[in-house]
């Protein structure tokens, strides 16, 4: 919808004379309307973060006429001039900026052909590395018409002031790669990224290899490290040339064999594009270079906003749409990163860079620190990004594909900067966002009744849509696994459906009835969830067993989820002395946040629990609704044929037929609020025990830091009673204990510590999934409301109301 | 509690039951009702044109009693045996409501406040419904009455509506009830001796046959119907506690879901009320109309009865007769007797087969007209929901 209104605004130029891609259809549809939304979506933030400003006027003037000439001069060409322009003029800076970025995009699109090209993946991305490259032109140039107007460091400060703010922080770093670091945005961000975006997409091994090789090694290569000189050197000539040379030379010497190699949509990207995008501004660059020089100082310091920023920008626009707080808790405890790190959480941490303003200036001090490596960081988290797409091109596919939301593009992004990084604890943590962002789409069908156990099929994108068949108990199985393994680091597992002995002996009887199916068909959704759950857990699914429990063919038995098995009483011993010892901690509860929240989490779980008997109860009086609308029915029918009068008769039998519909429709509504309301509360009910026991766990986290305190305190005075006594003798070993008390101290204070954190991280994640849940449900519940209700206007309208009209006039 | 039925409700009232020719000369209303614990007092108003009325325009205190006494006389008055005299009004019950009053009481300490004050409120205006169908029923009772151009002229009837002071009609003592009750046996079992009798009218054939069917199977629809609207009302009533459960949960909620929580139990809460006026339409137009015509029936299976009873008695004369003949032993009697019961038995067939005919033409027109009713009020309704389904639907989608 949105980029039907941009698109608007710049109508393709070469509507369709080319083919465009070999992407499936799905891919480009999921696309579509994503990247409008990605991009008006930080248009609109930023306009009006923009407007709180005041210097932002300063920024409006100048720019308002330089943009519009910059563009007018390149893009038009490639299609929409007139009107691109004529957004330029009307809009405010930033938001022009922004503006400008749109139209590029769409130019891409048009070289990339049709208008549907806009939308596809390969574009958005490809798109979304060039913005960073208009938007640097612009702001380039907005920079030195600044510097112009207002003179050096006075021209300097308001720019920086502007774009140093927390909120308009995405466009900081262009501003300031603007001043020194054209060259090396230009060559190495986006070329890379446009010759790594198809790669990936396209997947076959060989073109990837064509593209990698020459993007990732001579093209970086060579542009970044003579960027990386330019940095040191404050001259405006050698910048001159070097811009001209990368602009020129190696860009195109990069295109030219790729162009060659892959022929197929990159070849329509590269062909058009870098000759409009890249080549066209190289003039006004040129000319731009001597007065950017003026500002060496700056230059040096920003220059070490390279690729990240311009990768980081993109994304954190379209991210903006989906502000939480997660992201923002994470982003703050999270300072060890390096440049790449850094890099890394930017991405996946969007809102945490726009709501955080720490984050931009670490990223600064960082950059300006690694300056001259950075470059090199550059190119190898590049090539090595390559590289493992072409080895983990399925891997992305999957997830583009099954981006059903607007970030379709950034994911994949994503997955090729991260991929190459150890799995540190940071790592897991990005992938978690990124796991919010993505769905991993698991579908349980056909169940079916073997002996005493489920049999259900798990259909799974992953490179290949796989199935696999799992009895029930190997979803507890899993389960327990889960618990055993991250239960202990505070982490919420989720639960699956309990175990139903009434429903399962009903089925194991065999009775084909109704309740029997229905609670077949409840299993299977219940599971189905808990799945998704599972696999929508960051952490979790990086789990080996879910995994395997997804991937593998036959599965073990699980046997402790027998719950006469030893295995089981041992179980449930040791649940019975937690709930005793829970009982029996005393926490004195030092931060209020988890205080506040365990209370919370108590009542809602009460509520809950109410609620839920609430909507059982009315499931049972629908049905019994549903019951005797039907008795009545059958009732009226008949009283409809003893009728004497042949009118009135048929008005009954009318009446008997709509009230027939009805009761199908009470039937189908009990279901949906059985199957939106009721499930959905039973889910929130378990998952809040979860909660709790993640809760629980850092309470006996803290109680082992307690006792090991108290261990050492007593070690002390042991010491202090020997010394006292005069026994040297043992006096060594009483200071051995205390060391080791000490380290045990110390180590249960950081578990304690990284639980706690764990835990209130998770906790949030569960309040933004419960609230993205439960708006679902709702929503989805309402449709069908809404659905019953037309229906009921429908019969009534068709049989009695026309229908005894038509009878009885 | 006192209750003033305003006009738009009695006009329903009227709907409920009975198509009435009222002409103007006679007209009757019920315009206010005083309930007293177990006691209801009526407000009898009549307006008329009529001479044999003092005034033009009075008002008499009647209670339910009185209106049972009414109907008593008119049906043991001999010279209505040929007519169906209408139904009386049932007893006023107010036991469910009360009852449901006290159980909600013990359930207090269950519900929140506003959950309580909610079910409160429904179970007063459930009362109060329960009160003003009270009313509309002893108001038809007469205003058939008042429109039946015999019945109308009753003195009984006229002392009814005139005579200023309590009417204090004797409460039936034990004996009497049990005299009724013995009564009651005994035309059943009377029924099933007389079922034997050769009908000599293919019209009354037909009729007793039809009614026989009819009236069990109105019987059944008017349970169904009544178990239908009830658990209906359950429905409404539940949505009341998902609306303030979840209401309660969206105070506590501080995340996201807070405001989508707010609208989903506002939503309920309107719901509720939608669904709430589908069930007490639904019991108006519907199980009302079933319930009053299960009645009417069985007034019209009483003259069935009463004219079968007729026949039977005339075979019987017949016999007699023959007897006598046999016997040359007062055959001058038993010839008279003969004549009256003919007679007699030919004056019901006549006015029983036009009785029987307006009442087929009455039923079809009052059932023609609250089924439309309640298909467009039904639509009315479905159209309301989707209209608030919709537009909750967008506003959790916009945000």
């Amino acid at each position: 919808m949105k980029m039907a209104t941009s698109s608007e605004r710049s109508p393709p130029p070469f509507p369709d004379s080319e083919d465009q891609e070999l992407e499936p259809e799905e891919v480009r549809d999921q696309d579509s309307d994503d990247g409008g939304d990605i991009f008006l979506g930080a248009d609109n933030l930023l306009e009006t973060k923009m407007a709180s400003k005041p210097a932002s006027d300063i920024p409006t003037k100048t720019q308002s006429d330089p943009p519009s000439d910059l563009f007018s001069e390149h893009l038009m060409e490639p299609a929409s001039a007139p009107k691109v322009q004529w957004d330029f003029i009307e809009k405010p800076v930033i938001e022009m900026t922004i503006g400008s970025t749109h139209n590029v995009i769409e130019v891409t699109g048009d070289i990339a052909k049709a208008p549907e090209v806009v939308t596809e993946a390969a574009s958005d991305i490809a798109g979304s590395n060039i913005i960073s490259k208009p938007l640097i032109d612009t702001d380039n140039k907005t920079g030195n018409e600044l510097k112009e107007e207002s003179h050096s460091k006075a021209s300097g400060a308001p720019v920086m002031d502007i774009f140093n703010e927390p909120p308009s922080e995405a466009f900081s770093s262009p501003v300031m790669d603007v001043f020194g670091e054209l060259p090396r945005n230009l060559s190495s961000a986006p070329v890379m990224d446009i010759l790594t975006e198809p790669a990936s997409k396209t997947s076959t091994a060989p073109m990837e290899d064509s593209i990698s090789k020459p993007s990732s090694t001579s093209v970086v290569d060579i542009l970044c490290e003579p960027s990386s000189d330019n940095v040191k050197e404050p001259e405006p000539d050698i910048i001159d040339p070097l811009a001209d040379m990368i602009n020129n030379a190696p860009v195109r010497d990069a295109r030219a064999p790729i162009a060659a190699v892959t022929k197929e949509p990159t070849r329509d990207l590269f062909d058009d594009e870098p000759s409009d995008l890249f080549a066209e501004p190289r003039p006004s660059k040129t000319i731009k270079q001597p007065q950017t020089s003026i500002f060496d100082e700056p230059d040096e310091d920003l220059f070490s906003e390279p690729l990240g920023d311009t990768l980081k920008k993109p994304h954190n626009d379209s991210f903006k749409g989906e502000l939480a707080p997660v992201a923002k808790a994470r982003h703050v405890r999270g300072p060890l990163n390096d440049n790449q790190n850094e890099e890394g959480t930017d991405i996946f941490g969007e809102e945490a860079v726009t709501t955080v303003p720490s984050a931009v200036k670490r990223t600064i001090p960082i950059n300006s620190k690694t300056n001259g490596v950075h470059s090199d960081e550059e190119a190898d988290i590049f090539a090595e990004a390559t590289v493992e797409l072409s080895l983990d091109s399925p891997r992305n596919d999957r997830k583009r594909k099954e981006a059903a939301k607007p970030t379709a593009s950034a994911p994949s992004v994503t997955a090729s900067v991260s991929k190459p990084q150890p799995p540190t604890l940071e790592e897991l943590e990005e992938e978690e966002e990124s796991g919010d962002k993505f769905e991993l789409n698991i579908s349980i069908t056909n169940p079916e009744k073997v002996g005493e156990f489920h049999h259900t099929t798990l259909p799974m994108f992953r490179s290949k849509m796989f199935t696999v068949r799992r009895r029930f108990s190997d979803f507890l199985g899993l389960y327990e696994k889960l618990l055993d393994k991250h239960a202990q680091s505070g982490y919420i597992v989720p639960p699956p459906p309990e175990k139903s002995i009434m429903g399962m002996t009903k089925v194991k009887v065999g009775k084909e009835d109704n309740s029997s199916a229905e609670f077949v068909e409840k299993r299977r959704a219940a599971l189905e969830r808990y799945l998704q759950r599972v696999v929508c857990h960051p952490s979790l699914l990086q789990d080996p067993d879910v995994r395997e429990f997804l991937e593998r063919d036959d599965m073990p038995r699980a046997h402790s989820t027998q719950a006469l098995s030893g295995a089981g009483f041992l179980k449930m011993i040791n649940r019975a002395t937690d709930a005793v010892s829970k009982m029996t901690i005393k926490m004195n509860e030092s931060d209020v946040w988890f205080e506040d929240k365990l209370l919370e989490v108590e009542a809602e779980d009460q509520q809950l629990r109410k609620l839920h008997i609430m909507v059982e109860s009315l499931v049972g009086h629908r049905k019994e609704l549903s019951v005797n609308t039907a008795g009545f029915a059958k009732s009226v029918a008949m009283l409809g044929s003893s009728e004497d009068n042949t009118a009135l008769s048929r008005a009954l039998s009318q009446l008997a037929e709509v009230e027939d519909k009805m009761e199908q429709l009470h039937q189908d509504q009990a279901a949906s609020d059985s199957f939106c309301l009721a499930e959905l509360l039973a889910d929130y009910i378990r998952l809040l025990g979860s909660v709790r026991a993640s809760f629980d766990q850092r309470m006996k986290t803290w109680q082992r830091w307690q006792d090991a305190q108290n261990m050492l305190q007593k070690k002390r005075e042991t010491e202090a009673k020997l010394l006292w006594a005069n026994k040297p003798d043992k006096l060594q070993q009483a200071k051995d204990e205390i060391t080791e008390w000490e380290a045990k101290v110390t180590q249960y204070e950081k578990d304690f510590d990284r639980v706690s954190s764990t835990v209130r991280k998770e906790v949030l994640r569960f309040e933004k999934e419960k609230a993205r849940d439960f708006k679902k449900q709702i929503i989805k519940y309402l449709e069908s409301l809404l659905q019953s209700q037309q229906q009921v206007e429908f019969w009534t309208l068709v049989c009695i109301h026309n229908r005894l009209f038509h009878t009885f006039f | 509690m006192t209750s003033t039925l305003d006009d738009s409700e009695k006009e329903k009232a009227r709907s409920v039951s009975v198509d009435l020719n009222n002409d103007a000369s006679l007209l009757i209303d019920i315009p206010d009702a005083l309930c007293e614990r177990d006691k209801v007092k009526f407000t009898v108003h009549t307006k008329t044109t009529l001479s044999c009325f003092q005034k033009l325009d009075f008002s008499v205190p009647r209670q339910h009693e009185d209106f049972i006494w009414l109907h008593d006389t008119l049906v043991e008055t001999e010279d209505y045996a040929g007519l169906i005299i209408p139904p009386a009004p049932p007893k006023p019950d107010f036991e469910s409501p009360r009852e449901k009053m006290h159980k909600l009481g013990e359930g207090e300490a269950t519900m929140t406040k506003e959950e309580y004050s909610k079910m409160k409120q429904e179970l007063e205006a459930e009362y109060l419904a329960v009160f003003k169908k009270t009313v509309q029923v002893h108001e038809v009772f007469l205003q058939r009455l008042s429109s039946h151009p015999i019945l109308s002229k009753d003195r009984n009837f006229q002392i009814f509506l005139e005579y200023d002071q309590d009417l204090s009609v004797r409460r039936k003592n034990a004996k009497e009830t049990f005299g009724s009750f013995f009564k009651n046996m005994v035309k059943s079992a009377d029924e099933v001796i007389i079922s034997g009798i050769k009908e000599v009218d293919d019209f009354f054939e037909q009729e007793k046959t039809f009614l026989l069917d009819y009236s069990s199977k109105i019987k059944d629809s008017t349970a169904k119907a009544e178990k239908m609207t009830r658990s209906h009302k359950n429905v409404a009533d539940d949505y009341i506690h998902i609306s303030a459960t979840l209401s309660s949960l969206s105070v506590d909620d501080n995340t996201a879901l807070k405001k989508h929580l707010e609208k989903f139990a506002d939503l309920f809460e309107k719901l509720r009320k939608v669904e709430g006026r589908v069930a007490s339409d639904e019991e108006l137009k519907l199980t009302e109309l079933l319930r009053y015509y299960m009645r009417d029936i069985q007034a019209a299976k009483d003259l069935l009865y009463r004219r079968a009873r007729a026949l039977a008695d005339y075979e019987n004369s017949n016999k007699a007769l023959d007897k006598a003949r046999l016997k040359s032993k007062d055959m001058a009697q038993a010839e008279e007797h003969q004549q009256q019961c003919l007679q007699k038995f030919d004056k019901l067939s006549e006015s029983g087969k036009r009785e029987l005919t307006s009442f087929k033409g009455r039923r079809v027109v009052a059932f023609r007209k609250n089924l439309i009713e309640m298909a467009e009020l039904e639509i009315k309704h479905a159209k309301n929901n989707m209209a608030l389904l919709q537009g909750c639907i967008e506003l959790l989608k916009s945000n």
